[in-house]
């Protein structure tokens, strides 16, 4: 390909936003430069932003789909905050995106989509490409169909066909661009039209001509390279929160050796956990889809009563729903794992938004004293840990967990550096077998001193055959108690040994060792935290930064952590409901900071926030 | 089996040690007799056994029995077993509910556990009342019901159980009566032998909210006329009437002479259990007792179980080296 040679610029760190129609291919297009961004060893974070509605009206503001990912020589936390090259498919794509690009930005339009007709859709009556309006950006026009078109007239493929191909044109464009290497793309497009040769001829046809279109054309003058990040040695994937949670509780069938039983109702955006583990039957897994979300707990409960490591997984709504079932779980003291991806609420709200709101709903969200032990993923790849110590918890501890991951980390992606199996926790638990007391008696509520767990006798146990269910029981026996010293003797029982499960310590990340202020946060705000908190010690200010992984309950060293700061922050994408449980917990005078969008926080919001309360206290 | 040890269980055995709590006379204490009896017969050991219910009166029930158990919360049950049952092929699973725990708060789980066939023995007590709330309408309730809760008559037209199981593609159907225990357990070891979902009605008289409500069929003056008995391969009859199936007509009827059916429960059509089903409302008037429908079809938790065998017979190596394979699948890089 020899072509004229092209300045090569070195760029340390890139932001790329893939938007379009739904019906565009942008994930695909934007999980596709991921990956081979990934094969060269960029460190990358990345955002999906997609509509719940499957396809909206074409060339809509509403029907815009979005896949950012960003890129870096070093360590980064966030998919970004604001894109540095925007590839707008259709008018609709440039106008939903516009406001969120940096002057300077590159925004490669597709020409061909400019029609009057699309334009008036989305209330431009003047084409922006026309009007000077985008004269702060660098504006590249591309005619991204009728160049694909073009370069498939003589593959044989249908129009239509061909036009969808366009998507791989401007991959192989923006291949170009940022010199990424291409055969993991082509080996994909084999395995994806394994049974049409002609499209993955097509495909790949329109990914060659968008490379070469960069390489020949006088648009554009400059290459980058984004040098590898120091990332540690060891085998990495791309690895989105979804995928992650599903291997982790995979991996916790196989490290406790117990058949795993996931009962599940389809929800946005926990499906995916669903779809996931239904492909690994090989390792004991049943995956059932049951009725309604109450039917899908209640299976998770009869297999975990019968002996398997008992899974159900949805999001906000569902959790309501479930409710009553895992009241009933910590009656039982069963283990039980919920998984919450939560999105924003209330009701329906925003499917395919995230948002930190089902924290209260966790904690709290059941009638009577109903304590159980909650987690939350701080990043996609951590959801895989995340879900292994919540099967860890509620195995050894008998108890439901809840774990909430939330629609950030669940879709988003990053790089993962695979552990190795035999030092994931060994997390196997006896079964009962026999009686427990002196005189030959089963008591299925006598609890081990350490643990403060009951025997997990499961129905086929000769000689424990045993009754338990959802009215008050009597210590030790488990029989049907009304007894008021009993029942405040339970109550508090089953509080203590929420609370007395231990937890490792919250670390502090302060290099300066002299903040005053510590930032707290808890699950996916851990990114954006961090780049903030970094961007500020850039640039000579002093912070400290907490993050929770446990919420319940929360780790022994808190009080003494938060103890030593003149200022606690705490960002949450909610109202303040950590700031709550810290404020009356503590006595600390928790700053909340709160953003409810159903955006995750900007590294740059987050900064200036901060810098104003290290500055003026 | 390398040996096979005869079991050698009473009733008796099946007695726990927790006193019995149902008000005195309820049609429950007949119940739970029939089914301690019954038990021994199935010659199952104790510990494969499970009782789950619901909430209601009925649902006390598992405390009653030596075996494994659990009360568990109001209309779940059919959900809980459902994860147990497939989970668990080892165990012989039992449901015990009431008409408002199964018909009203939990009807979605038991028509979804009817239609999935899965290995469980439900036994819906019917007495036509909320008995535990002390006395509420309850969906099986005649129209127009004086109760607490609705002392100008209640307003909703009852559902007819069988029908509705059979309308959830139910495998096997059967009614039967708390006061007749020869029937009873005949109807218990029916459903007992059943592969799949056994939906089992039992007349249950409430004598506190809703004495008698059974009494039409029950007692020795009026039951000859009444009550229909269900016998694979025997003509259908009650009193010196015929159940009869008139040309071009769609159901089944009662009428004198004419040539009564002949019942087969393992005809493969519902249409035709379903007409038997409509034979008596909630007036008793000609109402049927035995086995409706006794067909075989997959279940869900065979199907279920041999997807997950049959992964596992085609997957080579330990399950940490597959983990490990699994972790490292997909577009992987490495960095020395």
């Amino acid at each position: 390909m020899a072509a004229p040679a092209k300045r090569v610029e070195q760029l340390d760190r890139v932001v790329i936003r893939f938007a379009g129609d739904s019906g565009d291919g942008m994930q695909l297009t934007g999980d596709r430069f991921t990956s081979e961004t990934a094969q060269l060893g960029n460190d990358i974070s990345t955002l999906p932003n997609f509509p719940a509605e499957i396809r909206a009206p074409a060339g809509t503001l509403p029907g815009v789909s979005s896949f950012q990912v960003h890129f870096a020589d070093y360590d980064i936390l966030t998919p970004g905050d604001a894109p540095n090259v925007l590839v707008a498919m259709n008018p609709a794509a440039l106008k939903a995106n516009l406001a969120d690009l940096p002057a300077g930005a590159d925004i490669i339009v597709n020409t061909d989509e400019f029609t009057r007709r699309n334009l008036t859709k989305v209330g431009y009556t003047v084409s922006p490409l026309e009007d000077g309006s985008l004269d702060e950006f660098a504006v590249h026009p591309v005619a991204l169909t009728s160049l694909t078109l073009g370069a498939l007239a003589e593959s044989g493929v249908s129009k239509k066909d061909g036009e969808r191909a366009k998507n791989m044109f401007a991959l192989g464009l923006l291949s170009w661009m940022y010199s990424r290497p291409y055969e993991s793309t082509l080996r994909f497009l084999e395995r994806k039209f394994a049974k049409r040769p002609d499209l993955v001829a097509a495909n790949k046809e329109a990914f060659r001509a968008g490379w070469n279109y960069g390489e020949t054309t006088e648009a554009f003058s400059v290459r980058y390279e984004i040098k590898p990040a120091k990332m540690l040695p060891g085998t990495y994937r791309n690895i989105t929160g979804n995928q992650a949670l599903a291997l982790g509780l995979v991996a916790a069938a196989v490290r406790s050796k117990l058949p795993l039983f996931l009962g599940a109702y389809p929800i946005t955006p926990a499906s995916d956990i669903l779809h996931e583990l239904s492909k690994h039957k090989r390792f004991g897994v049943t995956t059932m889809q049951a009725e309604d979300e109450i039917a899908a707990i209640g299976a998770a409960l009869g297999a975990a009563y019968g002996g398997a490591l008992g899974v159900t997984t949805t999001s906000g709504p569902g959790v309501a729903l479930k409710g009553e079932t895992i009241s009933l779980a910590i009656a039982l003291e069963l283990p039980l794992v919920v998984v919450d991806v939560q999105r924003a609420g209330p009701s329906t709200g925003m499917p395919t938004k995230t948002e930190q709101a089902d924290l209260n709903m966790a904690l709290f969200g059941r009638h009577g004293e109903a304590p159980l032990a909650v987690i939350a993923p701080k990043s996609p790849s951590d959801c895989f840990h995340a879900a292994l110590e919540a099967a860890r918890i509620a195995l050894t501890y008998r108890t439901p967990v809840i774990l909430l991951s939330d629609n950030y980390v669940a879709n988003g992606s990053e790089p993962w550096l695979l552990p190795s199996v035999d030092e994931l926790p060994d997390l196997r638990v006896p079964f009962a077998t026999e009686a427990n007391t002196e005189d030959g008696r089963f008591l299925p509520y006598l609890r081990d001193p350490e643990t403060m767990a009951r025997p997990w006798a499961v129905p086929g146990t000769p000689g424990l055959e045993h009754r338990i269910g959802g009215l008050e029981k009597a210590d030790k026996t488990g029989d049907i108690s009304y007894d008021p010293a009993n029942h405040e003797f339970m109550v508090r029982t089953r509080q203590a040994r929420i609370d007395a499960i231990p937890v490792p310590d919250v670390d502090v990340e302060d290099p300066s060792e002299a903040a005053s202020v510590l930032v707290l946060g808890w699950g996916s705000t851990y990114g954006p935290i961090g780049a903030a908190c970094r961007s500020l010690r850039q640039r000579g200010l002093t912070i400290a930064q907490a993050h929770l992984r446990h919420l319940s309950p929360l780790p022994a060293n808190l009080g003494e952590v938060l103890a030593g700061y003149d200022k606690v922050v705490i960002p949450e994408m909610n109202l303040g409901q950590l700031a709550a449980v810290i404020r009356s917990r503590y006595l600390v005078d928790a700053v909340p900071f709160n953003q409810v969008s159903g955006l995750p926080f900007t590294a740059a919001t987050l900064e200036s926030m901060l810098e104003d309360v290290v500055k003026n206290g | 089996m390398a040996e096979t040890v005869a079991l050698q269980l009473t009733a008796k055995d099946f007695k726990s040690d927790q006193e019995v709590r149902w008000c005195p006379g309820c049609g429950d204490y007949s119940i739970l007799a029939a089914m301690q009896r019954f038990m021994p017969e199935l010659g199952i050991p104790r510990e494969k056994i499970v009782f789950v219910s619901g909430i209601g009166c009925s649902s006390r029930f598992p405390y009653y029995m030596n075996t494994y158990g659990m009360h568990s919360i109001h209309g779940r049950a059919p959900a809980i077993a459902t994860g147990l049952s497939t989970s668990r092929p080892d165990l012989n699973v039992w449901v015990v509910t009431g008409d408002g725990d199964a018909l009203s708060i939990g009807g979605n789980h038991l028509i979804h556990a009817l239609r999935r066939n899965v290995n469980l023995k439900i036994l819906l007590f019917n007495n036509r009342i909320y008995g535990l709330t002390k006395g509420q309408y309850s969906p099986t309730s005649e129209l127009g019901k004086i109760t607490k809760s609705t002392p100008t008559g209640s307003a909703d037209t009852p559902f007819n159980p069988l029908s509705l199981a059979l309308g959830a593609e139910a495998t096997f159907v059967a009614r039967t009566i708390d006061s007749d225990a020869k029937h009873l357990q005949s109807v218990l070891r029916a459903a007992a032998e059943h592969r799949g979902s056994a939906f089992v009605e039992i007349y249950q008289n409430c004598n506190i909210f809703n004495d008698g409500a059974f009494d039409l069929i029950k007692d020795p003056s009026t039951r000859e006329a009444h009550l229909i008995r269900l016998e694979q391969g025997q003509p259908i009859t009650v009193g010196n009437l015929n159940v009869v199936h008139p040309e071009g007509s769609f159901g089944l009827k009662v009428q004198e002479g004419g040539t009564p059916i002949v019942h087969d429960a393992t005809v493969d059509d519902p249409a035709y259990a379903f007409a038997l089903s409509r034979l008596s409302g909630s007036d008793l008037n000609t109402t049927p007792i035995g086995v409706f429908r006794n067909v075989q079809r997959p279940s869900y938790d065979e199907i279920v179980r041999k997807q997950v065998l049959d992964a596992q017979a085609q997957a080579t190596g330990a399950p940490e080296e597959m983990l490990g394979d699994l972790l490292n699948s997909g577009d992987t890089w490495t960095i020395l």
